[in-house]
């Protein structure tokens, strides 16, 4: 009897949840699929609408023919054959990978350094952050203004020429400070150098303090620490730094153009001739080359470390 | 060489700008001697390790080891190894080249530090978890590691820095045992920094019991557990009962007293504020008038022919040659 009855009151109280629940109906919960699509929509949106449909436009339209009047839908490799086969467009190519090369071998050094600096020889945190900031000052002018301001600091009678003759270190203005390779390479430092300095940093400041003391004990020398510890750590903050600084000089068109009098190219200047001059066709094939130059070089960097299981950790 | 100390701290002294971190203390450590340096934290038991390890440089005193003064010397030349407390292994080394990073750092052949770092791997057990990175061990399996890679470099003393601090208890045991069994298979000395002072008993041959930069008390641990010198370290110790007589502070050990009557003898009175079952023993925690906190392990079968409830007057009473005195500090 006794059973009975506690059975009895177990089912009395679930129809008077049930009853509940029909009261207050319980929020229905999305399922977990729809959630993670939800969040990646609206940055998804906006790559396929302004990446990824434009890139597929230039793939179709790089293999259309044209002449002065008008585009022709055709599938012609006519634009590659013209692109690959002329001289000048090694030249640009070969140009611009030196400034890439050059430029990626000055801010890794001194991104390096810097960021070591700050996470390994700075111990306060308000000193660090102080520092962090000041790096980024130069980020607050637009790049344009960074750019030009260097002119009349190096022109031919700027102000380091004047410095240099009046300290009389020289009799004559230098000439090459301005509208060269070196005047394009000094812009490209100033305006890259934090993009490697934050991803290195980020990952400097995630290796254990322990670990330098660790290997001092074991023996390692300062650059065995270097070596063996502190770069193989930061590798994941060097190849995304080294993406960044890589691709930026390879898209670069303003700054070649402004810095360098005329006297280099860029890929990204060539195609705008091309597209003041309305080749289309020709202009696309250029953009596809350089994205799949630029992909290709991602892909050999992102081969020395795996960013995306870095990233997670 | 024949010298009567491992190690001997000669009044080494550590300032970090205007505070004090380490004064002027002087220790020796006799040969083959596992030491625990124990204290509460900020009591400048990590600095004086760091500082015999050379990774912390004295601003005053020297440090001798094996007779040596390392004083001024690189840590890699003292002849000592540290362990860490986050044992701060090399995340993206296996655990044969973790272990055998200092050989490779001495230039040994790969081949030949390979085979060192199995046979190191060996003595921790670890052989089987040569080639797996640290992350995916266990937190006792790194520490085994981390233990492998400072011992191959033969140290003369190990420097082991809270080493038992995050593992759970369980572990906390095993390790300890095979702690000790290694430092008597070793014949060499251990420094072991801990907080707790369950660990430095099970473990010291000396025990240092250090408190605001200074040593307080250096000893067997039976000694310092029979004859604190201070309150502080009757408190810290644990498992004594410090009270206040005309005579000066005494220590009376916890299970030494029972609850008894005034005419018993050498008595404290009060109310019981809590009762704890500890399974072999009872500890009954009295308040006393003058507001004191004292308490009496009792064991189970007494306590249970006459028990005590929270919120009754009770009698601490012990015998007279259990009460020890103590050095105000």
């Amino acid at each position: 009897m006794s059973v009975l009855t506690a059975t009895d009151s177990r089912s009395a109280a679930v129809i008077q949840s049930a009853s509940g629940g029909v009261a207050r109906p319980r929020r229905r919960r999305m399922p977990a699929w729809s959630v993670s699509w939800l969040q990646v929509s609206p940055l998804a949106l906006i790559l396929f609408a302004l990446f990824a449909l434009p890139t597929v436009l230039f793939l179709v339209v790089s293999f259309y023919d044209y002449d002065r009047t008008g585009l022709y839908p055709a599938f012609i490799l006519d634009n590659y054959k013209d692109l690959l086969t002329t001289p000048a467009t090694w030249r640009v190519y070969v140009s611009s990978l030196k400034f890439a090369c050059i430029v990626w071998a000055i801010t890794l050094f001194l991104g390096f350094n810097i960021a070591y600096f700050l996470i390994f020889h700075i111990r306060s945190r308000m000193v660090r952050a102080v520092f962090f900031l000041l790096c980024t000052i130069p980020f607050w002018t637009s790049g344009i203004i960074r750019t030009i301001a260097w002119i009349p600091f190096l022109g031919r009678n700027g102000a380091f020429n004047q410095i240099l003759m009046g300290m009389g270190v020289t009799s004559q203005p230098l000439e090459f400070l301005l509208f060269s390779d070196f005047s394009v390479i000094i812009t490209y430092v100033h305006l890259f150098t934090l993009l490697m300095i934050g991803p290195i940093a980020n990952s400097m400041s995630k290796i254990d303090k322990a670990l330098v003391e660790a290997a001092v004990d074991a023996g390692a020398s300062r650059w065995a620490v270097m070596s063996n510890v502190i770069i193989p750590l930061s590798k994941t903050g060097i190849v995304l730094g080294s993406i960044l600084v890589f691709t930026q000089v390879m898209g670069d068109y303003f700054v070649v153009k402004q810095m360098s009098g005329g006297q280099s190219a860029s890929i990204v200047s060539m195609l705008s001739n091309e597209i003041s001059t309305m080749q289309y066709p020709p202009a696309s094939a250029n953009a596809m080359v350089l994205v799949v130059f630029v992909a290709f070089l991602v892909a050999m960097m992102m081969r020395v470390v795996d960013v995306r299981k870095e990233l997670v950790k | 060489m024949d010298t009567r100390y491992d190690v001997e701290l000669v009044s080494v002294t550590k300032r970090y700008g205007a505070t004090l971190a380490v004064d002027a203390i002087s220790l020796r450590i006799p040969h083959a001697s596992y030491c625990c340096l124990l204290g509460p934290s900020g009591c400048g038991k990590t600095t004086t390790l760091r500082m015999i390890a050379g990774h912390e440089a004295v601003t005053d005193g020297d440090i001798l080891i094996h007779g040596e003064n390392v004083s001024d010397l690189p840590p890699v030349r003292r002849g000592t190894a540290m362990m860490f407390q986050s044992y701060a292994l090399f995340p993206h080394m296996s655990c044969l080249d973790n272990v055998a990073f200092s050989l490779k750092m001495r230039g040994v052949p790969k081949a030949e530090r390979h085979k060192r770092a199995r046979e190191f791997l060996e003595l921790v057990h670890m052989e089987s978890y040569a080639q797996r990175l640290p992350a995916q061990l266990s937190g006792g399996q790194q520490q085994r590691i981390a233990l492998a890679r400072a011992l191959i470099t033969r140290p003369r003393v190990l420097l082991l820095d809270e080493p038992l601090s995050a593992l759970d208890p369980f572990l906390r045991g095993k390790v300890r045992e095979e702690l000790k069994r290694l430092q008597r298979e070793l014949q060499i000395t251990f420094i072991h920094v801990t907080h707790s002072q369950d660990e430095a008993m099970a473990l010291a041959d000396l025990m240092v019991v250090m408190q605001d930069g200074h040593i307080r008390q250096c000893a067997h641990p039976r000694e310092v557990f029979e004859r604190p010198i201070s309150p502080f370290i009757a408190r810290f110790i644990g498992s004594h009962n410090v009270l206040r007589t005309n005579q000066g502070p005494v220590a009376v050990r916890a299970d030494r007293c029972r609850l008894g009557a005034v005419e018993d003898g050498p008595h404290v009175s009060g109310k019981v504020i809590a009762v704890e079952y500890q399974g072999s023993a009872v500890r009954v925690a009295v308040v006393t008038e003058a507001g004191d906190e004292v308490s009496a392990l009792v064991p189970d079968q007494h306590f249970y022919r006459n028990p005590a409830e929270p919120g009754q007057p009770a009698t601490l009473v012990w015998s007279p040659e259990d009460t020890h005195a103590l050095v105000d500090a």
